[in-house]
C-alpha cells in the first residue's frame, strides 16, 4: 500500500480546497447569471481527480468528463483562465468556445472535458497509443461516470487498451447515478471494477471518498501503466452533493442518503487523516484555506475583468 | 399550451389508444425527460412499456428496431441530435434499409425523438442542427415542428406511421406556447403550412427559424415587402407542389435554418425550385444559415452565429432590390 508522503498529502488536500471552492464559486456565478450555459458540478467528488491528478506529471494527460472541472484543475489547468472559459470571456482556455462542458487546455494536458458521455474513453486510448509508438512514457488518466460505463465507446476502449496493453488509467467516478437515474436502474452488475475481468485487465474498486484508498490504488495502476503493463480499471465509490447539473430540484433522491453521503464527505475525512499525522496543523490549515480562497477570489476577478470574444472570433479557428 | 405539454399530450393519447406503443430513453422514466417532455407517463403506463435505459444510444435504437420488428411501436428518444452519431449505423444501416432490403418483411413503426438548436449557450456538442442528415438516407420520414399544434400532430401521425420517422424538436422551443386544437388532433406526414401569405418573395424557414421568419416578414412589410412564409413541417418526404405553388405566385425564394449551409437542407430546396420552378425567378435563391463553424458557447459569438428575422429580412431585401 503506497501512501501519500507529507508534501503530497499537503498538495492533495489543497487541490480538493480549491475544486471545492471554484465550484462552490461557479454555483454563485451560474446562479448570479454571470455564467451561461449547462453547468455540472463535481461537488463531494474531490478524492479521485485529487489523488490521481497527484501520480501525474506535467507531460501525463487526463481525459475528463462533463462534470470535469476538478479533473481539469488538478491536472494543473490554471483557475483563473478555466473561470474565464466558464464566463464565456476572450481570455478562457478555449477563447470562450467551449465553455464548461468543452472545457480543454492542452498545456496542462487536459484533453478537455467532454459534452458526449463516454467519449473520452476512446480518445484516452489514442494518447495512450501514441505515448506508446513515441516512447515519450506518458500516461493517460481516462475519467467517466458510472452513466458512461454502458456506452458502447466505454467498451471497445477498455478492450482495445486491454489488448494493447496501453498506458491508460480508467477512472470511474461512480457518484450512483446518470442524470437522474439511479444505478440500480441502468446497471444490474453491482460492481463497474468487475468488468475488467472480462476485458483482461485489472480491476479494483475504491471507496471514492478516501484519498489514501484512491492513491493507492492509483499509484499502483499508474507504476504498472508506465512500466508497459497496460492499463487498470480503477472504480471509486462517490457521491455529489448537488445535483446533475445547476438549477436541477434533485427530486429523485432521498434527503436521508444525501445527508448519509454528507457525513462521508472527503474533506473532512482527508483533513482529519492528515492531521492524525501531525501534518496539517490549524494554523498550516488556516494559511492554505486562505491562499486557495485568494486563488479563487483572484480566478473570479480575472473572469469578470476579462473582456468578451469579438462575435467575429465566431468565425475563427474552423481549420488548423 | 406549451411545445413540450403538447408532445406529451401527443405521447399520452396514443400510448392510451394503442398499447403497442412504448417508450424508451434515458431519463424518460421516473424523470420525465430532461425537458420534462414526458412527465408522468411512467406512473400512467408503468414501467412494462415506460423504460428508463441506461447510456446505451446503439442499443436504445437497435431495441427499438427489434421491437418493432416483433408487433410493438416504439418512440426512443436521443437525448441530443448532436448524440446521434454514436448510434447511426443502427439508424441508417438497421432502422432505414430494414424494409427495403428484406422485401418489404418487417415494417419498423419506430419514432426517434431529438432535438437541435442553437441559443442556450449549451456549446459546440449540444446546439448542432443536423436534420439534414437523416433527410439524406432514403428509408427514414423527417419531421421539423415548430409549434406546439404541429408537434402534437405530427408527432401522433408519426406513431401511427408505419415507418421509422425521426422528430426534430428545438429545445429553445419547448417553453415556447400555442394553440393546440382541442380533441383528436393530426397533422399528416408529408404536408407544408402556409404560416404567412405574401406575394413578393417565398420564405421557406424550418423550426425555430419559422417564428423569425415571422419577424422578418412584419419588418418587410414596413418597407412594402409581401413575404410568404412557408413551413414544410415534413422534411422527408417534402411537399415539393407547395414549394413549388408558392415560388410560382411569388417569384423569389430565401431559405433559412439553423443548420449549416454546405449540404444543408436549404440546398435541396434550391435545388428542387431551381428544377421545377426556373422560369418564375426573377432573383437568384438566397439562403439564410449559420456560419460554417461549429456552435461557439460564449454569448456574443453564439449571438453573431445564429441566424435571426435581421439576417432573413436582409436577405430578402437583397432578392427583393
Ligand atoms: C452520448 C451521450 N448520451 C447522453 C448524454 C446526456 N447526458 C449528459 S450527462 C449524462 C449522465 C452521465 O452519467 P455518468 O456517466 O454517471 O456521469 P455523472 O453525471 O454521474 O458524473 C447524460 C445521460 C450525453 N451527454 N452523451
Amino acid at each position: 500500500m503506497r501512501e501519500p508522503t507529507r508534501e503530497q498529502g499537503l498538495a492533495i488536500y489543497r487541490m480538493m480546497q480549491l475544486i471545492r471552492r471554484f465550484e462552490e464559486r461557479v454555483a454563485e456565478c451560474f446562479a448570479g447569471g454571470e455564467i451561461p450555459g449547462f453547468i455540472h458540478l463535481s461537488v463531494g467528488q474531490e478524492a479521485p481527480p485529487a489523488a490521481v491528478c497527484a501520480l501525474l506529471g506535467p507531460d501525463d494527460l487526463v481525459g475528463a468528463t462533463h462534470r470535469g472541472h476538478g479533473q481539469c484543475l488538478a491536472k494543473g489547468a490554471p483557475p483563473d483562465r478555466m473561470m474565464a472559459e466558464l464566463f464565456g470571456r476572450a481570455t478562457g482556455t478555449c477563447r470562450g468556445k467551449g465553455g464548461s462542458m468543452h472545457l480543454c487546455d492542452m498545456a496542462h494536458g487536459v484533453l478537455g472535458t467532454n459534452g458526449v458521455v463516454g467519449a473520452s474513453l476512446p480518445i484516452a486510448v489514442g494518447t495512450a497509443l501514441a505515448s506508446r509508438v513515441r516512447g515519450s512514457g506518458q500516461v493517460t488518466a481516462a475519467f467517466f461516470g458510472d452513466g458512461a460505463a454502458n456506452t458502447g465507446a466505454a467498451h471497445e476502449a477498455l478492450n482495445l487498451a486491454s489488448v494493447w496493453e496501453l498506458p491508460v488509467v480508467f477512472v470511474c467516478e461512480n457518484n450512483l447515478y446518470a442524470e437522474f437515474t439511479p444505478q440500480s436502474v441502468h446497471t444490474k452488475a453491482g460492481s463497474i471494477a468487475q468488468r475488467a475481468g472480462a476485458y483482461g485487465m485489472r480491476g479494483v474498486r475504491v471507496d471514492g471518498n478516501d484519498v489514501p484508498a484512491v492513491f493507492a490504488a492509483a499509484a499502483e495502476a499508474v507504476e504498472l501503466a508506465r512500466g508497459g503493463r497496460g492499463p487498470t480499471l480503477i472504480e471509486a465509490m462517490t457521491y455529489r452533493f448537488r445535483g446533475h447539473h445547476e438549477g436541477d430540484p434533485m427530486a429523485y433522491r432521498q434527503k436521508a442518503e444525501l445527508e448519509e453521503w454528507r457525513a462521508k464527505d472527503p474533506l473532512p475525512r482527508f483533513r482529519g487523516w492528515l492531521g492524525e499525522r501531525g501534518w496539517l496543523t490549524d494554523a498550516e490549515r488556516a494559511r492554505l484555506e486562505a491562499e486557495v480562497q485568494a486563488e479563487v477570489n483572484a480566478a473570479t476577478e480575472f473572469a469578470r475583468q476579462s473582456p468578451w470574444p469579438a462575435p467575429e472570433a465566431a468565425l475563427e479557428g474552423v481549420y488548423a | 399550451m406549451r411545445y413540450v405539454k403538447a408532445i406529451a399530450d401527443a405521447i399520452t393519447e396514443e400510448m392510451a389508444r394503442d398499447e403497442r406503443v412504448i417508450l424508451l430513453g434515458e431519463d424518460v422514466g421516473a424523470p420525465g425527460g430532461t425537458f420534462g417532455a414526458t412527465k408522468g407517463l411512467l406512473q400512467q403506463f408503468g414501467g412494462e412499456r415506460v423504460r428508463d435505459t441506461p447510456i446505451s444510444e446503439t442499443a436504445i435504437v437497435g431495441a427499438a428496431i427489434g421491437a418493432a420488428a416483433n408487433g410493438l411501436r416504439p418512440i426512443v428518444e436521443i437525448m441530443f441530435m448532436d448524440f446521434i452519431g454514436t448510434c447511426w449505423d443502427q439508424v441508417v444501416n438497421q432502422m432505414a434499409k430494414m424494409h427495403y432490403m428484406f422485401g418489404g418483411q418487417v415494417r419498423l413503426p419506430v419514432v426517434l425523438r431529438t432535438h437541435t438548436g442553437a441559443g442556450l449557450n449549451a456549446g459546440p456538442q449540444h446546439s448542432g442542427s443536423l436534420e439534414a442528415w437523416a433527410v439524406h438516407v432514403p428509408g427514414l420520414k423527417v419531421v421539423m415542428p415548430s409549434t406546439p399544434a404541429d408537434v402534437k400532430g405530427l408527432l401522433k401521425s408519426a406513431i401511427r406511421d408505419d415507418n421509422p420517422v425521426i422528430v426534430v424538436e428545438n429545445k429553445t422551443l419547448y417553453a415556447t406556447k400555442g394553440e393546440v386544437p382541442a380533441g383528436e388532433h393530426l397533422v399528416p406526414i408529408g404536408r407544408a403550412e402556409v404560416r404567412r401569405e405574401g406575394k413578393d418573395v417565398t420564405v421557406v424557414a424550418l423550426s425555430r427559424m419559422v417564428h423569425e421568419a415571422l419577424k422578418a416578414a412584419d419588418l418587410l412589410s414596413k418597407d412594402g415587402i409581401s413575404a410568404e412564409v412557408l413551413d414544410p413541417r415534413t422534411l422527408s418526404p417534402l411537399d415539393r407542389d407547395a414549394l413549388l405553388g408558392s415560388v410560382a405566385k411569388t417569384g423569389r425564394l430565401v431559405i433559412a435554418h439553423e443548420a449549416w449551409g454546405p449540404c444543408g437542407f436549404g440546398a435541396e430546396i434550391a435545388a428542387i425550385a431551381a428544377e421545377g420552378a426556373f422560369r418564375s425567378l426573377k432573383a437568384p435563391v438566397r439562403r439564410v444559415t449559420p456560419p460554417f463553424t461549429p456552435v461557439p458557447f460564449s454569448p456574443p459569438m453564439e449571438k453573431r452565429w445564429l441566424p435571426d428575422a435581421g439576417k432573413i429580412a436582409a436577405a430578402v431585401r437583397e432578392v427583393c432590390a
